[in-house]
């Protein structure tokens, strides 16, 4: 029983320390202002992280749109509400999946990429260098990629609704024949720019946070070993996606709950 | 004030989990000369190296260059400090999303305001002197393991240092390529007056470049002195280690129980 108390209550304080060592870690790297060499560093690392997500997320949310028009119409149906699938579709991509799968995807193509790139810069070395030559690592690679995460995920997020009610376009409109005008302008008078798409971005932002902090943390703080870093990689895109889905939950019951 | 040591070990004490490093070491680095840190592996040669260069902090004891103590300047004065040091590492470390040119660079453009034909010239030169200008547009993964270190080489002098430490330089190289790295580290160290620190177990290379030696073992300086007094010294570690002689004072076991019992303890245990 002894024994127990005592690995749970290391088990908290190590917790603790990490939440701890994180939070110097993102304000180190985040903070400053940034250079011009730094601004070069950024676009590059938008390159990798951002563009280069662009063709899963894009292709998702085609497919998203597709299945969410055609579940929702063989609902809608039955009531006699087609008209509301334009509604129906980009309230639900907009507020809620756009946001999350977005995230998710993100987490896995980019977050663990990070994770693993800088995990192995540590263990070769290369950080341990950089700093010997004078340069601060957390700088000259850590802050580029967490900026290039935080802008590219929200902006990757509008990607993601665009592509997604075009596909619920196409398969309502285009494939079962629902009429055009009402697929638009029902989505035009019940979706609020503030309420729906503001929230849905406010949502990326933290979304794109946590889990570029995440990334980058877990692989600045990883075991150098090449079982430290398959574990780190792991570890980025299960707590990414864990703590996605939960933040989730708290900002849908603030913003659309009626809580507030 | 150039007959002052460029760096002062003071009393080193540091300690990695309950495993004790260093109790007690002290030496003094003189300026302009090659001086070798030997000792059998797992002395922590390349540990002191990191304490010199403040990537660790010791539990006690001081590290002074140029009369700065390292562990107690701001993050900030000690890259500073850093830029007047080049550091060798055992990998090379070379930055892998850059081709050997711009890593021979890179120092310069980080701490420079030089203008690109000048860069281009230093690297060139840099390059040159290691004997690699030709393979300039390479990307490290081209690289063989004694061209890694010879990049390395050119680019921890880019920004021509005072201190140059070097983690094991000789080490896990070809003949060819041990024989030109040795040559380069002398070469630097008359050409250049580069104060060098030079890290290693390869004894006979070792000694032939070195200015001083000092020997460490069980945490502390077991013997200092030139190449030729560690050759004639009588201390039977001492004379192990620098002759090569697999058993001796230092033990070729790893502390196990004794093996007659060991062999027939059956079934017990791994």
């Amino acid at each position: 029983m002894i024994p127990r108390v005592i690995a749970l209550g290391r088990h908290g304080c190590d917790l603790l320390e990490a939440l701890g060592r994180s939070g110097l870690f993102l304000a180190q790297s985040a903070l400053g202002w940034p250079s011009r060499e730094g601004l070069y560093l950024w676009l590059r690392q938008m390159h990798f992280v951002g563009v280069l997500s662009l063709a899963i997320v894009l292709v998702s949310g085609l497919f998203i749109g597709m299945v969410l028009a055609l579940q929702g119409y063989t609902i809608l149906i039955d009531f006699g509400a087609e008209q509301a699938l334009g509604q129906m579709v980009a309230l639900s991509l907009l507020r809620e999946l756009a946001p999350v799968v977005a995230a998710l995807l993100f987490a896995g193509r980019a977050g663990s990429a990070l994770t693993a790139e800088i995990g192995l810069m540590k263990a070769t070395e290369q950080l341990t260098s950089m700093e010997m030559i004078g340069v601060d690592p957390l700088r000259r690679v850590v802050a580029p990629r967490l900026w290039a995460g935080f802008v590219s995920l929200p902006l990757l997020t509008v990607g993601f609704s665009v592509v997604g009610i075009y596909g619920g376009f196409l398969v309502g409109v285009e494939w079962l024949g629902l009429f055009e005008g009402s697929y638009w302008s029902n989505m035009q008078a019940s979706v609020d720019f503030i309420a729906d798409v503001g929230n849905g971005m406010l949502k990326s932002l933290v979304f794109a946070l946590v889990v570029t902090w995440i990334a980058v943390f877990q692989g600045y703080d990883l075991i150098p070993t090449s079982e430290g870093i398959s574990r780190a990689t792991t570890r980025t895109v299960v707590y990414s996606s864990l703590a996605v889905l939960g933040l989730d939950f708290v900002l849908t019951a603030v913003m659309f709950g009626g809580l507030s | 004030m150039t007959d002052t040591p460029l760096v002062e070990v003071d009393d080193l004490h540091f300690s990695r989990g309950d495993k004790e490093i260093f109790r007690g070491v002290s030496m003094r680095i003189p300026r302009g000369k090659i001086t070798a840190i030997m000792g059998p592996s797992g002395t922590g040669k390349t540990t002191l190296l990191k304490l010199i260069g403040a990537q660790l902090a010791p539990d006690a004891g001081r590290v002074r260059i140029d009369g700065q103590d390292v562990h107690a300047l701001s993050r900030k004065a000690l890259f500073r400090l850093r830029r007047r040091m080049g550091m060798l590492f055992q990998s090379g470390a070379l930055f892998s999303d850059l081709d050997v040119f711009e890593n021979v660079a890179f120092p310069l453009r980080v701490h420079t305001d030089l203008p690109e034909p000048m860069i281009r010239d230093l690297v060139l030169m840099k390059l040159q002197a290691v004997g690699l200008r030709g393979a300039r547009h390479l990307t490290p993964a081209e690289l063989s393991g004694g061209m890694t270190r010879r990049v390395a080489l050119a680019r921890a002098i880019a920004l021509d240092p005072e201190l140059i430490l070097y983690d094991e330089p000789f080490v896990g190289q070809d003949p060819i390529s041990m024989g030109v790295l040795v040559q380069l580290v002398k070469r630097l160290n008359e050409a250049l007056g580069l104060t060098a620190v030079v890290v290693s177990h390869d004894i006979k290379e070792t000694l032939s470049i070195a200015d001083y030696v000092y020997v460490i073992a069980d945490g502390q300086v077991m013997a200092e002195g030139t190449p030729a007094s560690l050759d004639v010294e009588r201390d039977p570690r001492v004379s192990q280690f620098v002759h090569g002689e697999p058993d001796g004072p230092v033990p070729f076991h790893y502390p196990a129980v004794d093996f007659y019992r060991d062999i027939l303890d059956t079934g017990r245990q791994r």
